[in-house]
This record gives C-alpha cells, structure tokens and sequence, in this order.
C-alpha cells in the first residue's frame, strides 16, 4: 500500500480503522443487494418460473438467431468501420490540402453527432427496408471516424527515421504510406482499435431503435410477448441478456489487452497502446504524440458511448 | 428551414430536453464517479472490489441495456411511476459515473508520489494532502478526458429520446414521422447537437487555461 499517492503504509491504529470500515462498507452493499432481491422477490420477478421460459427450445432458438443478427452487424460494421478508418487516416495525412479538409471536416462532424441519429437518418433515407445494412453503415461511418484518429494517431508516432529511410530508398508516397506507415501504425494500435471494436459491438444494440432484430430488440421482444404468474419477466430477461453482452465484451476487451502484453514482449522498439476497458479512450488525444496537431480534448470529438 | 420555422417550440423543447438531461446526469455521473474513484484508491479491500465490480459491469454493458434495466426493472425495486426523465438521467449518469471513475483514478495516479511523500515529510495530515497537494494536480490531468467523456454524454443523451423522455432525438423521429424530408431534420439536429458540444468543450478549453501552471 505504500506505493499509493494518498496514503502511507498503515499502522496499527490505520490497520483497525480500515478493518472497521471493511465491514461496515460490506454490509452496507450487502444490505442494498439484500433489498433489491427481497423487493423483486416481493414482486414474483424471482419465482421459478420467471426462469423456466429459458428452457423453452423456441425461445432457445430466439436468442441463438438474436445472437447471429447481433454478430452479423457487428461483422459488417466491423469492417466496415475499419476500412472506412484507414480511407480517412489516409485522406488526412494527405499532402492535398482539399482532400484533407473534407477528410477533417467528415470526421469532425460524424464524431460529435450522436450515432443515434446517424444511424436513423441513414435508415430513413436510404436503407428503410434494410435495418441490418442501416445499423451497419451508421456504425461504420461513426467508428470510422474514430479508427481513422487512432490510425492517425499510430501513425504519427512511428519514428520518422523509418519514412525518411523509405523516401532515401526511392519508394513513392503510396509506397511509404501502404507498406511502411500503415502497418506499424496498426501494430502499434491494435489494442486501442480492438477497444473501439467492442464499443462498435456494445452500440450494435442500437439496432434496437431501428427495429433490427439483434439481442437487445428479442429481449425487449421476449419479454413483452411472454407472460407468466400474470407478470412480464423483464428481469430475468435482462438478467440473460446482460450476461450475454458483458460476456461478449469482456472476450473482446481481454483479446486486446493480450495483445497489448504480446507487442509488449517482441522488442520491435514500436510502443503499443495500452488496451483500454471498451469505452476508455479518452486518454487517446492526450497520448496522441509530437506531429500530431490536435492538443487534447480538442474538438467535441469523445469517442465514448 | 421549413420545417425548423414550422415546428420551433417542439424543435426548442428537444433543446432543452437534451440539455437538461445532460445537466441532471453529468452531476449525477460525477459525484457517483468521484465516490467511487475513491472506493477504487482507498485502502478498505472491499470497497475497493465494489469499485471494480461497478466499472467493469457498466463498461461492458451496452447503455440502451441500461435503459431497459432503469425502465422495467429499477422502478419496480424502488417505486413505481418514477418519471422517465428522472430514470433516464440516473440510467445515464450511472453509465457516466464509470467513466469519470476511471478518468479520476489515472488522474489521482499521475499524482508522482513525490508529491504526497513530500507533503507527509512537511507534517500534512491525510486530508490536507488530498486537498492541497494531490487533488489540485490530479484536476489539471483529468480536465481533458472529462471534457470528452461529457461530450460522449451529451451524444448518449440522444437514447433517452427513445424512451418518451422529450429531446432532439425525439424531435427527429417526430419530423421524419410527419413526412418532413430527412436530410434538414438531420441538418438541424446536427446544428443544435454541435452547439451543445461546442460549448462542452469550450468550457473546458476555459477551465483548463485558468487552472494552467508552469510544470
């Protein structure tokens, strides 16, 4: 404890306070669990048969095809996204001045806007009959915009002996840019690009909105439909479906941070990216380094959700 | 422009709607999240696994899930009738309060150690160490991940919309459902979202520079 910012290592008198306020905090957030679980007992949320519709093959089958209509927009969006990420990064570090406006302009715009309302304007305009492609593309425009900063970010910080060394052996600027740049920029990021991979699966639930039949609209839909004890089993729906969602998350979340201690290990002198927890990429513009010309917190461009 | 002009007070009523949710939640997002920053830090094991357990849940769980649980499962522990606004703000700050958790706790970690070794050298107790040394420093730090993580509540605030709470979101779905075109709807959502934004970070711009010192 003595390496803490805030407190020595505890003495005697310190060690039976803190051991005093241990039990005192657990019984408290034991005591509001408590609580919560006797007044949803109260209320039947708790009975078994609030439960058992999960042993129903059908609603079995519910989830599992949920579960694909899920993966399948998180798939495309995915690619999306990422393909769309490194047209923009790309398009920003032009040497053409237009070219990097719109660029900036795109991303500065699509950034702020809520994916929300991205998301349903492109479903009513183009793709009303399409949720799937709808959700996907308002997924990848946003996280796009948000790839193309890191992938921005990556590749501002690879050293610039390795540009000038490509320039001294005569590659072209595409050359530098495809087959030096670039793939030392992903290198290094791929923990912070998998990070907004598993913030692009939490926001597929915004399919929700758009009536695309992914794990969050079944659950809604599952839950409405079935009632049981004259009650509808919203809890232990939600219950199911969290479990699912903070699975699927924190599979991703540890991906990235695996490969975060792998590129650690090779010693490539590239720096990786710490992975953040889906949703920490806060921290990004500030670790944004020399050459970059946004300072932090530039812009309303958060990349949370 | 039609249909900005023919549907103002609707279109200003989604404005206010989304500030004020915004308001509400970002005090609710920040005072959860400093409190539990400090359970994260402090020395009580316990309060330190509460922590964790609340930041990594509400990470990893989609904020529209959130929606549902404050909608059809909080009412029912708490009272029922509870009003949508109100819900939906808890619903956001909650998910908010991870954040500024997180933002916080680096921001207390880049704090060097130094610093409060130095204060404790000079006979500074435990609070006059937080208040004068450690928390003056760690603000500044944590300044530029809190500008974007209100930011990224203001944009989230456009899911309360789908939940009958009145705000530009709202407003959207109402136009495009009375047949006005998409694209000047989405232009003027656009417009009043990066006002708000703008503004977010402008403050912060702000504080950031009086709060400024030579390091």
């Amino acid at each position: 404890m003595s390496a803490s910012v805030l407190f020595d290592a505890p003495g005697p008198k310190a060690r039976v306070r803190n051991r005093i306020y241990a039990v005192v905090g657990t019984l408290v957030i034991l005591a509001l669990l408590a609580v919560s679980v006797i007044r949803l007992n109260d209320k039947g949320h708790l009975a078994p048969e609030m439960w058992d519709i999960f042993n129903y093959s059908g609603i079995r089958q519910n989830i599992a095809d949920a579960l694909l209509a899920t993966l399948k927009a998180f798939g495309l969006a995915a690619v999306g996204s990422l393909v769309l990420g490194v047209l923009l990064a790309v398009a920003r570090l032009s040497d053409h001045k237009p070219v990097r406006w719109v660029a900036t302009g795109f991303i500065e715009v699509f950034r702020s806007l809520p994916l929300l309302i991205t998301i349903y304007a492109v479903w009513v305009a183009f793709l009303t009959d399409y949720s799937m492609w709808a959700l996907a593309l308002g997924l990848s425009i946003y996280n796009g915009c948000v790839q193309a900063e890191v992938l921005r970010a990556g590749v501002n910080a690879v050293p610039r002996g390795q540009r000038e060394a490509a320039y001294a052996l005569g590659m072209s600027k595409t050359q530098v840019m495809t087959s030096v740049l670039l793939p030392q920029a992903v290198r290094a990021m791929l923990p912070t690009i998998i990070s907004q991979l598993v913030v692009t699966l939490k926001d597929t639930s915004l399919g929700y909105m758009i009536l695309y039949p992914e794990l969050l609209y079944s659950a809604q839909l599952i839950a409405s439909n079935t009632l049981v004890n004259g009650q509808y089993p919203y809890v232990s729906v939600i219950v199911v479906f969290g479990v699912i969602y903070i699975a699927l998350c924190l599979a991703l979340s540890a991906l990235a941070t695996w490969i975060e201690k792998r590129g650690r290990r090779a010693r490539t002198g590239i720096t990786v990216a710490p992975a953040e927890a889906p949703g920490g990429e806060a921290d990004l513009e500030a670790e944004m380094t020399a050459g970059d010309t946004t300072g932090p917190a530039d812009g309303p461009g958060g990349t949370k959700n | 422009m039609n249909v900005l002009l023919d549907h103002f007070p609707e279109f200003r009523d989604g404005f206010i709607g989304t500030v004020s949710i915004t308001a509400v939640s970002s005090v609710i997002a920040l005072v959860l999240g400093v409190v539990i920053a400090g359970f994260r830090v402090s020395p009580v094991p316990p309060l330190r696994f509460f922590g964790t357990a609340w930041v990594t849940l509400l990470r990893n769980t989609p904020l529209t899930l959130l929606f549902l649980v404050f909608f059809f499962v909080v009412p029912e522990i708490l009272f029922p009738g509870m009003s949508p606004f109100v819900l939906a703000s808890l619903a956001l700050g909650l998910y908010t309060s991870s954040f500024v958790c997180e933002a916080v706790r680096s921001g207390i970690s880049t704090v060097p150690l130094g610093q409060a070794e130095a204060a404790r050298s000079l006979g500074m107790g435990f609070s006059q160490t937080l208040r004068l040394i450690v928390l003056p420093q760690a603000t500044r730090t944590v300044l530029p991940p809190m500008s974007s993580i209100f930011i990224a509540l203001t944009k989230n605030s456009a899911i309360a919309g789908a939940f009958s709470v009145t705000e530009l979101f709202g407003w959207q779905t109402l136009m495009s459902e009375q047949g006005y075109a998409i694209a000047p709807v989405f232009f003027w959502v656009a417009v009043a979202y990066l006002v708000i934004t703008f503004a977010i970070s402008g403050l912060f711009r702000l504080l950031e520079r009086t709060m400024e010192v030579a390091r």
